[in-house]
C-alpha cells in the first residue's frame, strides 16, 4: 500500500513538472520576441525543476542519491536565473528597436 | 603577385615568429582576387598552357612555381577528391571485416573484457575499473590523447594569435574587452563568487577520488575549466590575469605532460623488463593507492583544466 502510494506520488509529480516544461517549450516556441521567451523559458524552468527533482527524489527515498539530486536543484536555482538575467540584459543593450516592442520607464 | 611555395612560406614562418606579422593575411588577400584574375588570364593568354609542358620536370618547388594557379587549382581539387574517395573506400573496405553488431563473438563478450573485471583490482588497485585501463593497461594511449590537447591548443594559438601593431593597439585601447557583454554586472559576480569556489573545489575531488569512483582527470579537469572560464566571464581580463596567463598555462601544461610521460615511461620500462618498479598499489580504497594512478590523474587533469581555459581566451580574445 505504501509502496503504491509512494509510486502514485512519484508518478503525478514527474507527470506534473513535465507538463510546467512543455509549457515551458511552447511559450519558447510560440512568443515572438526575445524578452518574452526568457520569460516563458525562465518562469518555468524552476519549477519543472523542482517538481522533476522532487519525484526522483521521492522514487529514491531517503539517500545519498537524494541528497545530490537536491544540491543538484540548488544549484540549477542559483545560475539558471542569472544566465536568463544575463540574456535578458545583453538584448536591453544591443536592441535598437527595443522601445518599439517593449515599454521602457526611464529611472 | 607571389606563389605560395616551400621556401616562401618558410620565410613567411619565420617572419611571424620574429615580428609578429601575419603569414596567413596575404595568402587570405590572394583567395579573395582569385575570380578575377582567372577571368583575365582566360581572356588573354593561356600562360598555363605553356607551364603545363614545364611541369613535367623539376623538384616539387620547380613545379610549383612554374605551374599557373589555375593549373594548379585543377590538380588540387582532382587530388583532393581521388585522396578522399581512397581513405572513404579503404574505411569502407575496412568495416566489412568488422564482428557483427551483436553477434556471439564481438569484443562486449570477449576474454579481454573478463579479464579486465577479473584483474584490475589486484594489477592496479584501482577500484574504478575504468580509470585502471585508461591509465595503466592503456596508459600509452592516454598518453597520446593528453598531448592531442596540448597539440590543438597549439594549433588554435598559431591560427588565432592576435599580430601585428593594429591589433595590439586594439586591444590595448579596449582592455577587457567587453564590447557587447554586460560590464561588471553585479549579479553574474555575486553568483560567481558563491558558485566558483564550489565548482573547483568538486572538480578537485573528482580528480582525486578518480582511481575510487567515477570520473578522474578529464572529467575533472574539465570542471575546473569551466569555473575558470565562468570567473573569467564575471570578473574579466584583469583579474583572471592575477593567476592565470601564458606562463602559468605554460608551466602548468608543460609540467604535467612531462611528468606524465616520464613517469609512465619508467612505468613501461620496468614493467617490460620485469624490473620491480619499487611502486605498489597499496590499500585498494583508499584514497592514497593504486600507485601511479593518482598522480597520473591530477596530471591529466591539469592538462584538460588548461586547455579548456586556453582555448576559451583564445577563441574570445586572442591572445592570453
Amino acid at each position: 500500500m505504501a509502496e503504491t502510494l509512494r509510486f502514485l506520488l512519484c508518478a503525478l509529480l514527474l507527470v506534473v513538472g513535465l507538463a510546467v516544461e512543455a509549457t515551458a517549450v511552447l511559450g519558447v516556441h510560440r512568443f515572438g520576441y526575445d524578452l518574452n521567451r526568457i520569460h516563458a523559458a525562465g518562469m518555468c524552468d524552476s519549477l519543472g525543476l523542482l517538481l522533476i527533482m522532487l519525484s526522483c527524489s521521492v522514487y529514491a527515498g531517503i539517500s545519498a542519491t537524494s541528497a545530490k539530486l537536491l544540491t543538484a536543484m540548488v544549484f540549477q536555482w542559483i545560475t539558471s536565473p542569472v544566465s536568463g538575467h544575463l540574456v535578458g540584459r545583453l538584448i536591453y543593450e544591443t536592441d535598437a528597436d527595443l522601445a518599439r516592442e517593449a515599454t521602457i520607464w526611464k529611472s | 603577385m607571389k606563389k605560395s611555395n616551400g621556401r616562401d612560406s618558410l620565410e613567411r614562418f619565420r617572419k611571424w615568429l620574429d615580428e609578429g606579422s601575419d603569414p596567413l593575411d596575404m595568402e587570405m588577400e590572394d583567395a579573395l582576387s582569385e575570380p578575377e584574375e582567372i577571368c583575365s588570364r582566360d581572356a588573354e593568354e593561356p600562360a598555363w598552357a605553356a607551364s603545363d609542358a614545364q611541369f613535367e620536370h623539376g623538384t616539387l618547388g620547380n613545379r610549383l612555381k612554374g605551374m599557373s594557379r589555375r593549373a594548379y587549382y585543377v590538380y588540387y581539387s582532382f587530388l583532393a577528391v581521388l585522396v578522399c574517395a581512397g581513405l572513404i573506400s579503404v574505411l569502407l573496405y575496412a568495416t566489412l571485416h568488422m564482428p557483427k553488431f551483436g553477434g556471439a563473438d564481438t569484443l562486449v563478450d570477449s576474454d579481454l573484457t573478463a579479464f579486465y573485471v577479473e584483474n584490475t583490482l589486484k594489477d592496479t588497485g584501482a577500484q574504478n575499473v575504468v580509470t585502471g585501463i585508461i591509465l595503466n593497461y592503456r596508459g600509452f594511449d592516454t598518453l597520446g590523447e593528453s598531448h592531442v590537447l596540448f597539440s590543438a591548443v597549439c594549433t588554435v594559438l598559431l591560427m588565432l594569435r592576435l599580430t601585428g601593431n593594429d591589433e595590439r593597439e586594439l586591444l590595448q585601447a579596449e582592455p577587457d574587452d567587453r564590447h557587447f557583454e554586460p560590464k561588471n554586472d553585479v549579479i553574474l559576480q555575486t553568483t560567481a563568487r558563491i558558485v566558483t569556489p564550489s565548482i573547483l573545489l568538486f572538480g578537485i575531488y573528482v580528480i582525486l577520488n578518480g582511481h575510487l569512483s567515477p570520473g578522474g582527470g578529464f572529467s575533472g579537469g574539465a570542471i575546473i575549466g569551466a569555473g575558470l572560464i565562468l570567473y573569467l566571464s564575471a570578473f574579466g581580463y584583469r583579474k583572471t590575469e592575477r593567476f592565470m596567463n601564458a606562463t602559468v598555462f605554460k608551466a602548468v601544461s608543460a609540467s604535467a605532460l612531462m611528468f606524465y610521460t616520464l613517469s609512465k615511461g619508467y612505468h613501461f620500462i620496468t614493467a617490460c623488463n620485469d624490473i620491480p618498479s619499487g611502486i605498489g598499489t597499496g590499500t585498494p580504497g583508499n584514497i592514497l593507492s593504486g600507485g601511479l594512478l593518482l598522480p597520473l590523474n591530477i596530471a591529466v587533469g591539469c592538462v584538460v583544466a588548461m586547455t579548456m581555459y586556453a582555448m576559451y581566451t583564445m577563441f574570445r580574445k586572442g591572445d592570453f
